[in-house]
């Protein structure tokens, strides 16, 4: 980020925390941005002539005679297309060895679309995995977390997910990434052949916390761009978002604000909204849609992020592993896709909801065959064919590595049922059992 | 002379000024950000320092930049032209907003004042006159809007001058009264007040003595709202919320829907611009937008508004219930509103009390509340406001301060249950947790005596009963076994999944089963309970189990079907035999 002509500069810190630190200085504008011995950092207080900068990087061996350079406007990125292919870092500075982003510059974490201009989402966003497109079908303009435990491989379908998209730009905003899931991506991406519509801004766990507030808006201020400007389909990837919640609870400990619910700042729901309530479908054709990752502390969703999360996010996935098939399946049960009626049925073949119903309701009935199998009852002739449909509806349809249109899913449907079971036995409407049971 | 006074100091959208002059507790001021005008708010006065909270971002704000204060609280214009509107939580009209984005300080006028509207003066010169007494009435859509003496008028007055019926903006003058001071005061179509202060006018506000109808027999039935009522549908996400508010919105009745979408998501607010303006509201034949409006602060939008937007929803209802109309007020979600208090009251650094909400929330929340009611008007014709806020429990816990405090003050708790919308038994609505407590009233049962058959709480609470004994007995029949517990238990458990699936659970989105009639609901009733009181013998359970299932579906096709029509006649004979037939 460069700095502007006209800079003041302080040598002179009142007080250092390990993320703040005081100066005395005027005519400073809240939210500017500053450079505290070469780091930068972002004005979160002012008090008359004292000033309290969150230093992006820690305040590790900063000196009280550090010098400080005020910028005079808050965090910007340069925008243009030649952000396309780019991998940058939290301040939107190359990390690809490429050269400076040119472009218009915006500050970012700006304004909100006003409601009334917002159009209803309706264009279906295909991915080729059935326990997605089949059971919770994704809507451009949607926004939807995967709720995962750090063990599960979230990162490589979220992956597989974008590439398969039918979108115009795949924007990756990385934060607290490991090294080698950077570099997964990277290689991915790479491999694909995709780069030229991708844009990545990371943050790994090798660089410091607190920059990883900055990764969501940068990755938002260049969706928006392509989404209002140029009118494209933009598919935004947040992951992970916990550690997003995490650095915001240090920063807030910090500046001594009171925790809420599990320790987090009193404002998670309203700093988590302003990010995920970006997703938008606009009336001119261009969306943004945003898929994150929110990692679960051993399932648990009654942790303040995961709450908050759920209450903002139009629905959310969960991988597990299925232990009778060894597949990662998207959990059918818990997952849900609160916008999924608004395209089944209207952009998909008229079966699709009595499909996926009964799909559901057949997988149920083997988990109930299944707990009075481990209980030592009997099992009926009924209970035995539904665990022998489970172990093919989740290879066939639920697994992750599972790559079929929707159109092959439906038939894969009804192929699983008319092996397995009767018409009668599957309570689907007259109508479609004689249109697609021989078919 | 305006109060001017310069900014010390910034915290997100506290700011503190230096002021020159006198400041009042919530008096509003506009902070001159290099002529970009932000709202804010007083929120506290230490000395000559005020703590002001900023409606907008105050990314940019400096020291000693200028700030003007208005010498009046936040206010609303009220007037005709505000049915059909949408709004965010000050009242700026968003549809005439032109940029895609929400530009800091820039504020659309809440009321169109080139329209003319059809006036028909009520008052006549030499009739004395004091505040909310009708003046004259505009055709709003097909309502009758009542312009009024404006509230904030305190005096007693005598009408000099009325305009004669025909066309007027909001800004015409259509009275001219005399104060018994002498003083001449002019009277327009539109009237402001402070969206804090309660509205007053009227004479006299009783308790609650008749229902709301919703068409929702967990609601109606069991747990019913009344008119001037209040209650809270507290629910962990994906119970199923926004469906029953929608519902309820779409099917009560009310002459005017206020809906504020405070700190939710933006998609739903679109599907309610989308869905509002196509629903035909099945008593008038009317598009539901034209009795509707839309108070909109969603979750990215600006905390402060999103405190200021239920209040602004209110005052609105309060100014439908001062021209004698029924007023429904749904507000989702009173949790963000808590939350945006929480967020203000963290940065002026306050004590916090209880998952650091503010420890005046208790007191807040049944503050507002209060406001909903039925009222008798001057004239002796009665208003109301009805009130349904949503809570999101954190954790779906409902040990949690916002859940609390609103339980100390709604009268309604409409408790959704995870468990019953796993089992996706909708509505979620927790048949024995949930409550009203105007089925307690003597005022209540005396209207329903005079509506339905004598008796009607009287079996309310014996369908209630049947229910809570079911699920005892489902609880025994799970430890003990099918065949371990005494055949009573399974029939005990069997007629309680009667109540449940045909009473208590509803189709929102079958057209006939959404919306159900109290004189439909009595006879459902009627029908259950009187099966529920035959004595049934069987020799296994699987018998009974077989049968009652087969009940289940006959009833639900009833459900299903028009009323009295030939198809639920044939049910129900169909009902009879089954049911002769194994006595």
């Amino acid at each position: 980020m460069s700095s502007n002509v006209y800079q003041r500069i302080y040598t002179k810190l009142e007080a250092i925390t390990k993320a703040t630190v005081t100066l005395r200085a005027t005519g400073v504008s809240n939210e500017e941005l500053a450079r505290v011995h070469g780091r930068l950092a972002q004005v979160v207080k002012i008090r008359k002539d004292l000033i309290t900068l969150q230093v992006f990087a820690g305040t590790e061996g900063i000196p009280t005679n550090a010098q400080v350079e005020f910028f005079g406007e808050p965090p910007a990125l340069n925008v243009g297309e030649m952000l396309s292919g780019r991998f940058l870092n939290a301040y939107g500075n190359p990390i690809d060895g490429g050269p400076e982003v040119e472009g218009e510059r915006r500050y970012i974490g700006g304004p909100s679309v006003n409601p009334f201009k917002r159009k209803q989402p309706s264009e279906l966003i295909p991915t080729g995995i059935a326990g997605i497109d089949l059971n919770n079908t994704l809507v451009s303009g949607q926004k939807i977390p995967f709720f995962a435990d750090p063990d599960q491989p979230y990162n490589q379908v979220m992956a597989d997910v974008a590439l398969r998209a039918d979108v115009d730009k795949i924007i990756l905003g990385g934060m607290g990434l490991s090294n080698d899931d950077y570099l997964y991506f990277r290689q991915k991406f790479e491999e694909a052949g995709a780069l030229d519509k991708i844009i990545c801004f990371i943050n790994t766990t090798e660089q410091p916390p607190v920059e990883r507030l900055l990764i969501p808006d940068m990755a938002l201020t260049a969706a928006e761009y392509f989404a209002i400007d140029k009118n494209q389909k933009v598919l935004v990837l947040l992951t992970d978002m916990t550690l997003y919640a995490d650095a915001l609870c240090i920063v807030s400990n910090r500046m001594d604000q009171i925790p809420s619910k599990d320790s987090m700042p009193g404002s998670l729901y309203s700093d988590l909204a302003k990010i995920y309530e970006k997703a938008v479908q606009l009336p001119d054709g261009g969306s943004i849609t945003i898929i994150a990752v929110t990692t679960l502390n051993d399932g648990d969703i009654t942790h303040a992020i995961p709450d908050n999360t759920g209450y903002i996010t139009e629905g959310q996935l969960y991988l597990r592993k299925d232990t009778d098939t060894g597949k990662i399946i998207v959990d059918p049960f818990r997952s849900l896709s609160r916008l999924k009626q608004l395209v089944i049925n209207k952009k998909t073949r008229e079966d699709h909801s009595q499909v996926m119903n009964t799909g559901v309701r057949l997988f149920a009935d083997a988990a109930n065959a299944k707990t009075k199998l481990e209980n030592g009852f009997d099992l009926s002739d009924y209970d035995l064919r539904c665990l022998d449909y489970a172990k093919d509806y989740s290879t066939q349809l639920l697994a992750i590595d599972v790559n079929i249109t929707i159109e092959e899913m439906l038939d894969t449907g009804w192929r699983l049922f008319r092996k397995y079971f009767k018409p009668e036995e599957l309570g689907i409407k007259q109508f479609y059992i004689d249109k697609y049971w021989n078919r | 002379m305006k109060t001017t006074g310069k900014v010390t100091g910034i915290v997100s959208n506290l700011v503190t000024i230096e002021v020159d002059g006198p400041v009042a507790q919530n008096e509003l001021c506009y902070i001159d950000l290099m002529g970009i005008k932000l709202m804010a708010e007083v929120i506290k006065v230490n000395a000559s320092q005020a703590s002001v909270q900023v409606y907008e971002s105050t990314r940019g704000l400096k020291v000693g930049q200028n700030v003007e204060f208005e010498g009046k609280m936040l206010e609303v214009s009220l007037g005709p032209g505000l049915l059909s509107s949408n709004y965010d939580g000050l009242q700026n009209n968003l549809a005439t907003m032109q940029e895609v984005f929400l530009q800091r300080g820039e504020y659309t006028p809440a009321l169109n004042s080139d329209k003319k509207w059809d006036f028909t003066p009520i008052a006549k010169s030499g009739d004395s006159v004091i505040a909310a007494d009708w003046l004259g009435e505009v055709k709003e859509g097909w309502l009758p809007h009542k312009i009024m003496v404006p509230f904030s008028f305190k005096e007693t007055y005598t009408v000099k001058q009325i305009a004669p019926a025909g066309q007027y903006t909001i800004n015409d003058t259509i009275a001219t009264l005399i104060s018994n001071k002498g003083e001449e005061v002019t009277v327009t179509m539109q009237q402001k007040w402070p969206i804090k202060i309660a509205v007053p006018g009227f004479k006299e506000k009783p308790r609650p003595y008749r229902i709301m109808e919703t068409g929702v027999r967990a609601i109606d039935t069991f747990n019913p709202m009344a008119e001037g009522g209040t209650g809270f549908i507290p629910g962990p996400f994906g119970c199923g919320k926004t469906v029953i508010q929608h519902a309820i919105a779409k099917q009560a009745e009310a002459d005017v829907i206020i809906m504020a979408a405070c700190g939710e998501r933006a998609n739903e607010v679109v599907e309610i611009f989308k869905d509002f303006p196509e629903l035909i509201d099945a008593r008038t034949g009317r598009k539901l937008i034209e009795r509707t409006t839309i108070i909109c602060n969603t979750s990215n939008m600006p905390v402060a508004a999103r405190e200021a937007s239920v209040y602004t929803a209110m005052t609105i209802g309060e100014y439908y219930r001062a021209m004698g109309l029924k007023v429904l007020l749904l507000a989702d979600s009173t949790s963000r509103w808590a939350q945006a208090l929480r967020e203000m009251s963290n940065r002026m650094e306050e004590l916090p009390g209880a998952d650091a909400f503010p420890v005046d929330l208790s007191s807040i929340i049944s503050n507002f509340y209060s406001r909903a009611g039925i009222v008798v008007l001057n004239n002796g014709q009665t208003g109301s406001v009805t009130f349904i806020g949503t809570v999101s429990p954190a954790g779906g816990n409902l040990k949690e301060p916002v859940t609390e405090s609103t339980k100390k003050c709604a009268r309604c708790f409409y408790a959704l249950s995870q468990n019953r919308a796993d089992s996706k038994r909708y509505p979620a609505i927790d048949p024995i947790d949930s409550y009203s407590k105007y089925l307690e009233y003597p005022e209540m049962e005396e209207f329903f005596n005079q509506k339905m058959n004598k008796g009607w709480v009287e079996r309310v609470l014996t369908a209630r009963n049947i229910v809570q004994r079911g699920k005892e007995a489902y609880d025994q029949i799970n430890i003990l076994g099918d065949d371990g517990v005494p055949m009573e238990y399974h029939l005990r458990y069997w007629k309680s999944e009667l109540v449940d699936f045909i009473l208590l659970q509803q189709d929102a989105f079958d057209s006939i089963d959404c919306q159900t009639p109290l004189n439909r609901q009595e006879y459902m009733l009627n029908l259950i309970l009187d099966i529920c009181k035959k004595d049934f013998h069987f020799e296994k359970f699987e018998k009974c189990v077989a049968f009652f299932k087969n009940l289940i579906n006959i009833l639900r096709q009833m459900n299903f079907s028009e009323f009295r029509s030939a198809q639920f006649e044939q049910y129900k004979q169909q009902l009879i035999n089954t049911v002769e037939n194994v006595l």
